[in-house]
């Protein structure tokens, strides 16, 4: 999927390897095909707007669909389950930025799809669902493989559409994939009845357009941006608290300009894991439950906070009550709702991030003629700190002899073995804790993980989705043996499309964070978090026809971890890892952040 | 981090640093709406009513969609009223909230992010509002319950031996103040439609709105001047 084999037609002056079509240019690959029905329109709108691979899983009522996708270009992989195909194309928007696509039939094909949907929802990654439906005429009369799929998504869909004719049907989806990333991204749906995809048209799907309505600001008010200077000019301790809208809006440049140019410690939340290079001096890494110590120090007792588009999650403030309360909060975000929703914000600026923070970096300095190391001087004390908590509170673990093989090592052990680009994905759980923790990121786009809805079985799908997003990166997924195991058939598929990923297996025999919670908070009484048995995930893999390892000790890690990379093919290892070990620094639910316990006797 | 030596034997020492009683704390708190309080009077915000007016565009689904905002959501709304507007295709949906003040804010916010949502308004204390209620009431006393009803320039739409149905229209207060007067007769049943409200004078309802460029479905007939938008409502109810 590099680049795309460029379209047979080759017009005139074509622009290479694009393969939309631009609005002036009125020969389009879908030309080439006369549309007929509302099902070639669809898959017209999808070519327009700039698709490339879709997921999905064959069914009864989204049939037409696949039948115009024979003759299409777009590459289509099937998935063994619809949440993987959510997953994957939720991934594929992570990683490409653009939104990635999922089909999904009707009834049963739809309700698998909403774990997926509610969890790009709850990330705001860009991505369309189509959803097939029963003809119109039988909708509402509890028709075979129907469902309510609008009324089940319209809570975790930016919108969704219930298409109404195959003339219109074309433009719809195009509509339904612009508005996926503009502005604050999201999953939208299309449901699709039988009959308008079957239905005659010859309507030419239009441009993917947002309707005339939408408009978010994208500039602040002026008045916003000098009273964000002032705060900031003024402050002896600021942060910069980097959240996924960092990433979504293609702000990581500013933000590593503006840290850097007045020497401000950056701070991230966990979707905006690798918006700021974490080797970097300035870099606190990641704050809240499982975040870094000196992050969470440096945001409970910071005196101005410069939240750049995040949402502040409850697992990233703990209790609101003591998140940064000495702090005036400056508060960067595309959506006014996010603004004052969880935590006031003393300067709120509204507007894409990169086009904010460049605003505020003109207006600094200006009321005082002070340039930059002027202002940089004056946080010169606060840096001295930060460095001080960094040394107080290293993220580091032990690795005893007569104790068994230590998680964090095995992501170490990876993340030496890979690339600096290389993406990471994750189920949820400890595994994804110390994924987030001893990884170290240094760029965007890398971290692929799910955030916000916590959704376990999410790394494989996510991993396949992320190679196909960027077949040039290495991807290495981690996932518990819990979580694997939610979504181990998307194996087949991986084999199936010889998508060169490397998943490691943090096994264990634990639902983990479960067995942690319950030894921290219900006495220790481990119900339904134990294994009497575990499958063999090495010996699992090979029955897909991947290639599987079993490591159990420190000196098979290097290894085994090599011949996985150097394997031309899925691959699985299965590290038996300690399955006494936990995860810290942990602030518990509704905690002060700068209270975090550093072991469980703490909590 | 920094693990040149990944042998075995080179462990760690684990996490280490001070333990949470011994480090410094922030004097500060936030109350639970998150903002931050010096003194605990400033703690709590009490709620009030408010009317909300939201644009949308007239489609199948959209109602449900800002309902079903409420609820997801946690906000008190007390009424809901929809209905077409000047413009073909829109309509405007009416919503009495009780909340704070950051909470009317959310909803604000939130209901305008709904994609088929235009715009969304609040209206102030001196908006034109009003509400219908028919009031089912026993007929024992014909002469008493006409007399109330025209006190309240109401109408009687159905009288009976047994029963009589009368309709109230005006603000909140007028119509509370009328269902509590016809009690004394014994209501049967009450049906009321919840306010609905227009901004006075020349404010638009919602922010930017305007009336339909060919608006020949009111009854006025308008002059070509359109620098001056005068609004049919003041003299034709």
């Amino acid at each position: 999927m590099s680049e795309p084999a460029p379209p047979r037609f080759d017009g005139e002056e074509a622009d290479t390897g694009e393969p939309t079509a631009d609005g002036s240019d009125p020969i389009t690959e879908s030309e080439a095909t006369e549309i007929q029905t509302g099902a070639q329109s669809v898959v017209a709108a999808l070519e327009r707007a700039g698709a490339e691979t879709l997921f999905g899983v064959q069914g009864g009522a989204i049939m037409p669909v696949y039948d115009a996708l024979y003759d299409s270009e777009l590459h289509h992989v099937t998935m063994a389950h619809e949440q993987a195909a959510a997953h994957a194309a939720d991934a594929y928007g992570i990683v490409s930025g653009t939104p990635g696509v999922c089909l999904a039939t009707s009834g049963p094909g739809a309700t698998n799809l909403t774990t997926g949907i509610a969890d790009a929802d709850m990330d705001s990654d860009p991505m369309v669902a189509l959803t097939g439906q029963v003809p119109t005429d039988f909708v509402g009369n509890d028709a075979f493989q129907e469902t309510d799929t609008t009324g089940l998504t319209a809570p975790i869909t930016k919108t969704n559409y219930f298409a109404q004719h195959a003339d219109e049907v074309g433009d719809t989806v195009g509509e339904a994939f612009a508005l996926a990333s503009e502005g604050r991204p999201g999953p939208t749906l299309v449901d699709l009845p039988k009959d308008v995809t079957n239905g005659e048209t010859d309507a030419e799907p239009g441009e993917a357009e947002t309707p005339e309505t939408y408009n978010p600001q994208t500039v602040a008010d002026e008045e916003a941006v000098r009273d964000a200077a002032r705060t900031l000019e003024a402050a002896e301790k600021p942060v910069l608290l980097a959240g996924g809208g960092v990433i979504k809006g293609e702000a990581s440049e500013e933000v590593r300009e503006f840290a850097r140019t007045y020497g401000i410690p950056v701070a991230t939340s966990m979707p905006a894991v690798g918006a700021f290079p974490e080797d970097d001096e300035l870099a606190m890494e990641m704050v809240g439950m499982h975040g870094t110590g000196y992050a969470n120090m440096a945001t409970t007792h910071c005196d101005v906070l410069l939240a750049v588009g995040c949402r502040f999650d409850d697992r990233l403030t703990g209790g609101v009550e003591t998140f940064a309360p000495d702090a005036e909060v400056v508060h960067v975000d595309i959506d006014p709702a996010e603004i004052s929703k969880n935590v006031h914000a003393d300067v709120p600026l509204v507007g894409d991030a990169a086009t904010v923070l460049e605003q505020v970096s003109d207006e600094m300095g200006r009321a005082s003629d002070a340039d930059p190391e002027e202002v940089a001087e004056g946080y010169d004390e606060w840096r001295d700190q930060c460095r001080e908590w960094k040394a107080e509170y290293p993220m580091d673990y032990a690795t005893p002899d007569d104790e068994p093989l230590k998680p964090q090592f095995v992501v170490e052990a990876l993340d030496e073995a890979t690339d600096d680009d290389a993406i990471v994905t994750t189920g949820v759980g400890q595994h994804q804790m110390w994924a987030v923790q001893y990884w170290t990121f240094k760029e965007p786009r890398t971290w692929v993980s799910s955030h916000g809805l916590g959704t376990m079985g999410y790394g494989l799908p996510a991993a396949i989705g992320a190679k196909m997003a960027d077949p040039d990166k290495e991807v290495v997924s981690f996932e518990g043996d819990g979580s694997f195991l939610m979504t181990i058939q998307e194996l087949a598929v991986a084999v199936r499309e010889n998508l060169d990923i490397t998943v490691a297996v943090l096994n264990n025999e634990y639902i983990g964070m479960v067995r942690q919670w319950q030894d921290a908070f219900f006495d220790g009484r481990r119900a339904a978090s134990e294994y009497s048995w575990c499958p063999e995930f090495d010996k699992l893999a090979e029955a897909f026809g991947a290639e599987g390892f079993a490591v159990s000790d420190y000196d098979e890690v290097a290894s085994a971890v090599e011949s996985a990379m150097a394997y031309d093919g899925p691959s699985v290892i299965d590290f038996r890892i300690d399955p006494a070990e936990n995860v810290y620094p942990m602030v518990p639910s509704g905690g002060a952040n700068g209270q975090f316990a550093l072991s469980e006797d703490q909590l | 981090m920094s693990s040149d030596e990944t042998e075995a034997s080179q462990s760690g020492a684990g996490l280490q640093g001070p333990a949470p009683e011994e480090r410094p704390q922030p004097e500060g708190r936030r109350n639970r709406h998150g903002e931050r309080i010096d003194t605990a009077t400033d703690a709590e915000q009490d709620t009030r009513n408010a009317v909300v007016s939201a644009l949308v565009e007239h489609e199948p689904g959209v109602l449900a969609k800002v309902s079903g905002l409420f609820s997801r959501r946690q906000f008190n709304i007390e009424s809901l009223t929809v209905g077409p507007t000047t413009v073909d295709g829109h309509a405007r949906i009416t919503l009495v909230v009780e909340e704070t003040d950051s909470g009317i804010e959310q909803i604000k916010k939130q209901v305008e992010k709904l994609v088929p949502v235009i715009a969304v308004g609040e209206l102030g204390d001196d908006a034109v509002q009003a509400e219908l209620v028919l009031l089912k009431v026993r007929g024992e006393e014909p002469d008493k319950v006409h007399a109330i009803t025209q006190m309240y320039e109401g109408q009687t739409l159905d009288a009976g031996p047994r029963t009589i149905t009368v309709q109230i229209t005006g603000d909140q207060q007028k119509i509370d103040d009328a269902v509590d007067a016809f009690r004394q007769f014994g209501i049967i049943e009450i049906a009321r439609t919840g306010q609905t409200a227009l901004a006075r004078g020349d404010t638009p309802t919602t922010p930017g709105e305007s009336p339909a460029a060919s608006a020949e479905s009111t009854a006025n007939t308008q002059t070509a001047d359109d620098s001056k938008s005068t609004t049919a409502n003041d003299n034709d109810d």
